[in-house]
């Protein structure tokens, strides 16, 4: 449903101690957006994203997952969620992907990837098993749905982190630098994964330093920069000649001809 | 002829007894390590909670109960309950000793020495859970309670296993004290047979062949649950198992 506002991020600000993070985002993704946010490292995107489900609780601003606002209150002082059940909702319906995957080492690739939608959204594990089955096919690990992730590589471990994220079937995806902890060899298969999710027409915010990602998968790319978004726009327009200089320097640091 | 007649399961024979006694020494070990696993677990929570107080009542508690001699501990609850239960009951106008029952002060003194050592294991075991795995966690929607079940729970017993081997082992031994209460356990009994018998040699001996016994099947049931619960670490950790 192109047009439904997915995401709404309104004013953003965090600070840790003294130090503001972030000096006050706000971003709409709509239905199919696919969002590349950008930035040097300490740019605050990473705080940025988990300040949206709420790993992070900002200092100030207003969060909308699907037109509902996630209810904070102010106490001594400090911001803060008015009901943890609400949170856990919201969270149940934004999917993320962390930089090191975080799957569960005790269990199995299946269990990881029904865990969710058996013990949170509390479906029939025999229709759960069903889908889990037919989402490692779709990362292409059908093969390690017995196996531990300890015994897979880390390519491995990211799309079954992707296929555990995608079995909640969440509103929004967030990507936390996907592929930053992945050996170059393994960065291919998981950003076709994600390309793949695109184009099927899922909502996604993916932190990166991919820019072949950002360029040519994303129809949104949003440039941080101490705290603010410093640029955004289509990739053709942040690519091309409209790029601000800041932005123009920061891609000139990976060699520019991406 | 006359050593097998002594430990046989004839009239003269100390055979049932021993088996027995093996049986209460499982059985109080048993009991105390249940008691010291739930105290433990109240020890190591309060430890890890971050709330002043309560990291110095852990603290506290684990630091009296390790380094106070077991005997000693044995013998104020032991005793000193049993003046306390016979003083309650003079007030209630009983004459007489009221002593407490020795198997349940027994279990209880050294299961609170076990819990002392278990709450080190489950927080070392919680510390070794990834930071990343519990906010995976969180990020999926479950609740507190949820995760304490299904992420935190599990992975603090496939790391707890091998300590709580060690703490087994310890409250097996630690459980020849109780004998000072009286209770026909391995060590009581051991005692009684070869003083009524005098022959020290053979049922001290005896009994710690019976002790080893189970120290060494224990271990073993122990290996084969660290076996399996390193099924999901990495080949090189499985290959130390």
């Amino acid at each position: 449903m192109p047009g439904v506002t997915r995401l709404s991020v309104r004013n953003i600000r965090k600070s840790f101690g003294s130090h503001e993070v972030l000096k006050g985002i706000s971003l709409d993704a709509e239905d199919g957006d696919v969002i590349s946010l950008l930035g040097a490292s300490g740019s605050g995107k990473s705080t940025f994203l988990r300040c949206i489900n709420l790993l992070e609780t900002a200092t100030d601003g207003e969060i909308f997952v699907d037109g509902e606002q996630i209810r904070m209150v102010r106490k001594n002082g400090q911001s803060r969620p008015e009901s943890q059940k609400q949170v856990d909702h919201i969270r149940s319906e934004l999917g993320m992907v962390f930089q090191s995957f975080n799957l569960w080492s005790h269990m199995t690739i299946l269990q990881n990837v029904i865990e969710g939608p058996v013990h949170v959204l509390k479906r029939p594990k025999a229709e759960c098993i069903a889908e889990a089955e037919a989402l490692l096919d779709k990362v292409g690990i059908a093969d390690k749905r017995h196996a531990y992730p300890a015994h897979l590589s880390g390519g491995q471990q990211q799309r079954a982190a992707i296929a555990r994220a995608l079995a909640m079937k969440p509103k929004v995806m967030l990507f936390d630098e996907p592929t930053s902890a992945l050996d170059p060899e393994l960065v291919g298969e998981v950003l076709r994964v994600m390309r793949a999710l695109a184009e099927e027409g899922m909502t996604m915010l993916v932190v990166t330093h991919e820019m072949s990602f950002a360029r040519n998968v994303s129809n949104r790319v949003v440039f941080m920069r101490q705290g603010l978004v410093d640029s955004s726009g289509t990739p053709d327009d942040m690519f091309g000649s409209g790029a601000s200089p800041a932005f123009r320097q920061f891609i000139g640091h990976f060699g520019g001809e991406q | 002829m006359a050593t097998l007649e002594l430990l046989g399961f004839g009239q003269n024979g100390w055979g049932a007894l021993l088996l027995v006694a093996t049986l209460m020494t499982l059985a109080v070990t048993a009991t105390a390590l249940l008691i010291g696993a739930v105290l433990g677990t109240l020890v190591a929570t309060a430890k890890l909670s971050g709330n002043v107080l309560l990291v110095g009542l852990g603290n506290v508690y684990t630091t009296v109960f390790r380094g106070v001699p077991e005997l000693l501990i044995i013998y104020l609850i032991y005793f000193g309950g049993s003046s306390a239960v016979t003083a309650v009951g003079q007030w209630l106008g009983y004459e007489g000793f009221l002593g407490l029952p020795s198997f349940a002060a027994g279990a209880l003194a050294v299961g609170i020495i076990s819990g002392s050592y278990q709450a080190e294991v489950y927080r070392g075991a919680y510390l070794a859970i990834a930071k990343g795995e519990l906010e995976a966690a969180s990020a999926i929607g479950m609740n507190r309670m949820l995760r304490l079940r299904r992420v935190v729970m599990p992975q603090v017993l496939r790391y707890a296993i091998p300590g709580l081997g060690n703490v087994w082992q310890l409250t097996l031994k630690d459980s020849a004290l109780i004998s000072v209460t009286g209770l026909a356990e391995l060590m009581r009994t051991s005692q009684v047979a070869a003083g009524s018998t005098r022959q020290y040699f053979l049922f001290y001996i005896v009994g710690g062949v019976l002790y080893l016994l189970l120290t060494s099947f224990s271990d073993r049931v122990f290996n084969r649950a660290e076996r399996r619960a390193n099924r999901s670490m990495p080949a090189a950790a499985m290959g130390q198992a």
